[in-house]
């Protein structure tokens, strides 16, 4: 299973339904719901934070969070 | 403010345009103040509704959702439990970004279940035709069940409409919730909590219980009740995650109807921005290019001004001497007042200039991606890359730096930071910094074309940033504090700031700097003007003494005089006062003279050269920093028979200028952001023991 952490910059992935309980509530209420479309866009210098776009919010986030959000992949 | 008066919040996510409408809305007619017993900057200001209405428009901090993460947006939460008449809102006004409309409607969903009457405004809809999109407004009212109004502050589009409704929703009827949590989730269990208390709305019970934050109106019984629902942690969890979920659902579905969005017709300046701006080397190349601008800045552009006001007030001073009669107010308003006042307003170009640009970085997004590039660097030290934030800030004044570090979430983090503040190199220490490079640097080129004094004062900016990252990593690894470090930064669209913001941005930090510190620093002024005009016997006889003194009859008049005022210095309670630390700092290199100076400067570090002026018998109200200069260049140290202020304790004094914690308003600001003595107690005497050991080191070296 992938998680946003593991996505290349510019790919696609949806969040999947069972990372719900992983998802700090500071994140679902910005937009990070699951089914959500995520895209990753930018990847600090330091390879952290990660810099995502999520059901149309730009946001930051450490790599630590990211990589317990689990996703789908999207086929392009 | 009359009793009429329409009370409004106004609420909104950070970057939706929230400031741009209040600054729309109240034009000049703002204030600034602190909300009751915490420090949290409470801007309110008065905007004219119509010819008989006004209203009282507060600011409150931008915020995601009413559950908060930071100090800054537990003010919103409280702001909106409050039952008192006085302070509780009437009507809530909810700023919305157009485009980013669902998340914003979040809030807007919490916010309308408290109910309380609410207008949404949804900004920015001058770009909605260049970014592809449409709102179905009638439609949008009706499901939403408020009054919406499109408005774009920037342009000052739609500002009257807010303004009528306002006037419409206040009059109207109690609101109604948006979402109603409780039958979607667990009926029961709301059911329950809805039995609590008549008083609250269901949501502000379910508020009270999850934030755990009660409002004073409460009864002792009531929370009890509320109280036992804590008693489920996990429970509390899930439904707050489940609550999230259905409002987002909810959202949708009225989104779906009312709000269309044209992808194709979306433009992407923001990706190639942040190409640049995030990129490993030109990113942090950028960001270190624009620090070099704004310190250049500072330094040029404030030394005009900053020279201005010394000399305006010196003039005023003398003004002051010959226009009054000679007496104790007259020496009171030249020597304690005036330079007292004119100490606290020569700093104001330089923190204007500062934060001036930290404005334009703020506003056109860009703080935001530096915020980004530095947090991994700055996790190391046990920060988070919003702490650059008040490093940067630091360097004009550390008050208003430690106010900024509210919107780091994480407690340790956040201390940390306030901690270390104090270490970079504000504008405080600069003219003590000047005067003394100045007596012990020679003014030559090196290299051709670097200035050795100026490569000296970058040194020693670069000692204060670099003593704040080690004091970080030092308290890091000691500091056994569990705090939950949990980052997310939203990273807005880059924008054209606007220069309205930017003026009152700029104005009410200089303001916030001058009523603040300003206060604390003529306080001292006159007290210092007391204790070095006042004295036991031996003072009061001083002039009779020094005439009567037989190696004094050759003196002429002037070099009499300033006998006689050094004579009354030594004898005066700041002398003893110096004279009785002098056994301390003789280690350092210092006379009870730097004593005098060390004492007074404990309180606001810029004292110091004022009150070397005052020691060295230049008259008080001559502030000429070249003549001070000259008097220090000539002093003796009369055991040794050379220069007082020698390399050795020049450099000793600079480096405990740079180390010691010599601000009381900063200290004071430290005990409101930590609620606590213990932290400026820890800050003062951990930075006054590093000053003292150093300052030992190296004058024991040097000398």
């Amino acid at each position: 299973m992938s998680t946003i952490a593991s996505l290349h910059i510019g790919e696609l992935g949806y969040i999947s339904e069972e990372s719900l309980d992983f998802i700090p509530l500071k994140l679902l209420e910005m937009g990070c719901l699951p089914g959500a479309e995520v895209q990753l866009i930018q990847i600090a210098p330091l390879k952290d934070p990660l810099y995502i776009c999520v059901n149309g919010s730009h946001l930051a986030i450490r790599k630590e969070t990211a990589s317990q959000i689990k996703i789908l992949k999207a086929n392009l | 403010m009359s009793k009429n008066d329409i009370k409004v919040a106004l609420i909104g996510n950070p970057n939706t345009g929230k400031t741009s409408l209040f600054n729309q809305l109240t034009g000049l007619n703002q204030k600034v103040g602190n909300y009751p017993g915490v420090t949290v900057d409470k801007k309110q200001g008065i905007s004219k509704l119509s010819a008989t209405q006004n209203a009282i428009i507060t600011d409150l901090p931008g915020t995601y959702s009413i559950n908060p993460t930071s100090l800054d947006e537990s003010i919103v939460l409280k702001t909106l439990l409050k039952k008192d008449i006085k302070e509780s809102p009437d009507v809530i006004l909810v700023v919305a970004d157009v485009e980013n409309l669902k998340r914003n409607l979040l809030l807007f969903s919490q916010i309308k279940d408290l109910e309380i009457p609410t207008v949404l405004a949804i900004n920015m809809v001058d770009q909605m035709n260049k970014k592809g999109i449409s709102i179905d407004l009638s439609l949008l009212q009706k499901e939403l069940n408020t009054e919406v109004v499109l408005i774009s502050a920037r342009k000052n589009q739609g500002i009257n409409d807010v303004k009528e409704a306002i006037i419409r929703c206040h009059v109207a009827a109690k609101a109604s919730p948006l979402c109603g949590i409780n039958s979607k989730i667990d009926p029961d269990y709301f059911q329950k909590l809805k039995e609590i208390s008549p008083n609250y709305s269901l949501y502000e019970l379910w508020l009270m219980v999850t934030q755990n934050n009660y409002p004073d109106s409460i009864t002792k019984e009531e929370k009890e009740k509320l109280l036992a629902f804590k008693q489920d942690v996990s429970k509390l969890k899930k439904y707050q995650h489940k609550e999230t979920i259905y409002r987002y659902q909810e959202i949708n579905k009225i989104l779906k109807k009312t709000y269309i969005v044209d992808k194709t017709k979306a433009t992407d300046v923001r990706s190639k921005l942040d190409k640049i701006f995030t990129h490993k080397i030109f990113g942090y190349f950028f960001f270190f290019m624009i620090l070099l601008v704004i310190f250049q800045s500072i330094f040029d552009w404030a030394t005009l001004p900053m020279d201005l006001i010394d000399t305006t007030f010196a003039e005023l001073s003398d003004f002051a001497r010959d226009r009054f009669q000679p007496g104790l107010l007259t020496d009171l308003l030249v020597e304690g007042i005036i330079p007292g006042i004119g100490g606290v307003l020569i700093f104001i170009p330089q923190i204007a200039i500062l934060f001036l640009f930290i404005a334009i970085l703020e506003e056109t997004g860009y703080m935001s991606r530096v915020v980004f590039l530095m947090d991994k660097i700055m996790r190391r030290f046990g920060m988070n890359g919003k702490s650059i934030i008040p490093l940067i800030s630091g360097t004009a004044c550390a008050i208003p730096a430690i106010m900024a570090t509210r919107t780091i979430s994480s407690w340790k983090e956040r201390l940390i930071t306030i901690l270390v503040t104090p270490f970079t190199t504000c504008s405080a220490r600069l003219p003590v910094y000047a005067i003394l490079i100045a007596l012990i640097i020679p003014d030559i080129k090196i290299l051709g074309f670097l200035n050795l004094q100026g490569l000296v004062l970058l040194l020693l900016y670069a000692l204060g940033f670099g003593m704040a990252i080690l004091g970080a990593y030092i308290l890091h690894k000691t500091l056994k504090i569990q705090s939950k470090s949990f980052f997310v930064v939203e990273m807005p669209n880059y924008k054209i700031p606007s220069i309205k913001n930017v003026f009152f941005d700029v104005l009410e930090k200089t303001k916030a700097f001058v009523f603040g510190a300003g206060k604390i620093i003529l306080a001292l002024s006159i007290v210092l003007w007391f204790l070095a005009s006042n004295g036991p016997k031996s003072y009061t006889n001083a002039t009779k003494n020094v005439l009567e003194n037989v190696e004094n009859q050759n003196l002429s008049q002037d070099e009499l005089n300033q006998r006689i005022a050094s004579v009354k210095l030594e004898n005066s309670y700041i002398g003893i006062m110096g004279k009785s630390i002098e056994p301390a700092i003789r280690p350092l290199g210092y006379d009870w003279k730097i004593g005098i100076a060390l004492i007074t400067s404990f309180a606001a570090r810029e004292v110091f050269v004022g009150t070397l002026a005052t020691i060295y018998s230049v008259e008080a109200d001559d502030e000429n920093t070249a003549t001070i200069k000259e008097k220090m260049r000539s002093e003796i140290n009369p055991a040794t028979g050379e220069k007082r202020f020698n390399f050795a304790v020049g450099m000793s004094l600079l480096i405990f200028y740079a180390f010691a914690m010599q601000c009381m308003a900063t200290l004071a600001i430290v005990k409101r952001e930590t609620k606590t003595w213990k932290w400026p107690l820890i800050q003062f005497f951990g930075m006054g023991l590093l000053a003292y050991v150093s300052s030992l080191i190296v004058y024991q070296i040097l000398s």
